[in-house]
């Protein structure tokens, strides 16, 4: 019965001891509970992060049809302004770019190969982005967001004096003044 | 061989349809209508000191080889080796009754140059004559007075008169050449003398300029420049610095002022179709000169305006088309190979020179316009572009790439004696010859 008695006195000290260190761990708990909270603050920051990332792949797609349109030149064969199905086929997508961003205005430049004389080849170029541009309206697209200008053999993109080079040049480039 | 043979013999048929403007000349020293074939043999002795003046020998020499230099320029004479001359080289006779005639003769001298001077306190005074050694005759004297620095220009007068009297024309010794050169890194308009001598830059602005074109008396060029992004035609006056801008939608280029007038012709595209306007001096629209669908350019005037020839793609390929500006009639030039551009009328009247390529090569040709019978003049020397004939017709400026990079060459208008005139940095291309003014 002492045994018991013993028992419970000791609970009776120890239990409470207890509950002193269990609020005492609570207090250091909170304590880094607040540290987690400030934490927790930054969260929703990072969580923004990670609702840009769709954004940005969105914009490169934006970007890489853009940078399709100014790179992607059509091409002409010698003193002709006529388009081929291939340089139709490109103007189709340029249209369609046009259609999707419809604040753009563009430029056609229309460039030819050495060949030739000066005059006649300036001549010629403005043919070739004139021809374009036609094109480009008949698709619907607006005939006052497109201007011309030609370069006759002024610009070559290669230097060479070969037909490679020549077929380079023969050609029509799109900027976005 | 065979190549050569048709040249011969087309410069024969092209001198038979010439002949009769043969007759109109009473000259007898150059025949102007095929002048290259057989060049007159002149002697020009080392120039002799004028009474009481004592000039140096450097420059005694230095101005006898200037007139030998600029004569022989115009490709109608053969200079004579001074080494053969019979006479005392110290003590040259200047006048009639002192030249022994027959020293000049014998060494087979047609033609005799004397030459005085004498340099006083930056003054210059020269003396100059011209004789015929079979004849023993005088044929022209002039006398020149003026500061030490106008030696140039007073042999140049002399020539002037020695062609007037052997021609009929005053030549081209007050003429100028404006052409395009990539020297600085850019395509600007360069301005020098017929001979290549006192090279000016005309454009400074470090775009793409092009085509210039002067007016009849010199005081106006006409050129295409990116000034603005754009072909556009700017028209400057040379010493006044004033002018105007052709700038419509489109291009705005190759411009040709219409002889004696404050007019020009050039190729604008706002309609649409590249087509050729008549414009004025100013840059206002006169009327249209073409209207077919395709590409109308390269304007160029016959010395009486009433007609001009251009290069138009109407029937599928570049040819030259000459209109006639009264009747408005059109009618075909070229008709051999498939690219023909870049008409230069001649001042003659009578020919056409202008730009064939065939088998990838381009080359001068000229072509008679009755006849329309072309003559090549440029043969196997790389590109030939660019003809523009003399202000008296009897010489050809053009652009070559004969030697590699693109340089501005000289030859006669029969494709005899070809050169090059300037040695630059950069290319050189699209010469065009003033008209020659009157001196002051």
């Amino acid at each position: 019965m002492r045994k018991k008695l013993w028992i419970s006195l000791a609970l009776l000290f120890v239990i409470p001891g207890l509950l002193f260190t269990v609020s005492c761990a609570q207090k250091e708990i909170t304590e880094t509970e607040e540290a987690v909270v400030t934490e927790t603050k930054e969260e929703p920051t990072e969580a923004k992060v990670e609702e840009e990332k769709p954004v940005a792949e969105d914009d490169r797609g934006i970007l890489a049809a853009r940078n399709m349109f100014l790179n992607e030149d059509i091409y002409f064969e010698f003193d002709k302004s006529s388009l081929d199905s291939v340089a139709q086929d490109v103007l189709t997508r340029k249209a369609d770019w046009m259609r999707d961003n419809p604040d753009v205005a563009v430029s056609i430049e229309g460039h030819c190969d050495e060949r030739g004389t000066n005059e006649y080849n300036l001549a010629l170029g403005d043919r070739r982005a004139e021809s374009a541009k036609a094109f480009l309206v008949d698709l619907g697209i607006e005939a006052y967001r497109i201007s011309t200008v030609s370069y006759g053999e002024e610009r070559p993109v290669d230097a060479g004096h070969n037909e490679e080079a020549w077929a380079k040049n023969r050609r029509g480039h799109f900027l976005i003044p | 061989m065979k190549r050569i043979q048709i040249k011969i013999i087309s410069l024969i048929v092209l001198t038979l349809f010439i002949m009769p403007g043969l007759c109109l000349a009473d000259y007898e020293y150059i025949d102007i209508n095929n002048p290259f074939l057989r060049k007159i043999p002149i002697a020009i002795p080392i120039f002799a000191n004028l009474p009481d003046s004592e000039t140096k020998d450097s420059v005694l020499k230095k101005a006898s080889d200037l007139l030998s230099e600029t004569l022989e320029f115009t490709c109608y004479f053969k200079m004579l080796d001074r080494g053969a001359f019979l006479i005392d080289p110290d003590n040259p006779p200047l006048i009639t009754p002192k030249i022994n005639f027959n020293n000049w003769v014998s060494i087979g001298a047609e033609l005799l140059i004397t030459g005085g001077l004498a340099l006083k306190n930056d003054r210059l005074e020269v003396e100059l004559r011209l004789f015929d050694t079979f004849k023993a005759k005088r044929l022209v004297g002039k006398r020149y007075e003026g500061p030490a620095d106008n030696l140039r220009q007073m042999i140049r007068r002399f020539c002037s008169e020695i062609i007037y009297h052997l021609t009929g024309s005053r030549g081209i010794f007050n003429s100028k050449i404006a052409f395009i050169s990539t020297g600085s890194g850019n395509k600007e308009i360069y301005i020098c003398d017929f001979d290549g001598f006192n090279l000016k830059q005309f454009t400074n602005n470090k775009k793409i300029n092009l085509f210039p074109a002067w007016s009849s008396d010199v005081k106006w060029i006409a050129y295409t420049s990116y000034l603005n992004g754009k072909p556009d035609i700017y028209i400057k006056n040379i010493k006044k610095k004033e002018g105007y801008v052709i700038a419509k939608k489109g291009i705005n280029i190759a411009p040709a002022w219409v002889p004696g007038k404050f007019e020009l012709a050039a190729t604008l595209s706002y309609s649409g179709d590249q087509e050729i306007y008549l414009l004025t001096g100013t840059g206002k629209i006169i009327k249209g000169l073409t209207s077919k669908y395709g590409s109308d350019v390269s304007p160029s005037w016959s010395p009486d305006g009433k007609k001009m020839a251009f290069v138009s793609n109407r029937s599928g390929t570049p040819q030259i088309y000459i209109k006639d500006i009264n009747s408005g009639q059109v009618e075909r030039l070229t008709f051999n190979g498939q690219y023909n551009t870049q008409p230069s009328w001649s001042p003659r009247g009578d020919r056409i020179a202008y730009c064939s390529i065939q088998k990838g090569q381009s080359n001068i040709f000229a072509i008679d316009i009755k006849s329309q019978d072309p003559v090549q003049l440029t043969y196997d020397t790389g590109n030939n572009e660019a003809p523009s004939y003399s202000p008296d017709g009897s010489l050809i400026a053009f652009s070559s790439t004969r030697e590699g990079p693109s340089r501005i060459y000289v030859m006669t208008a029969y494709g005899t004696d070809q050169r090059r005139l300037l040695s630059l940095r950069g290319e050189q291309t699209n010469p065009k010859w003033s008209t020659n003014v009157k001196w002051d």
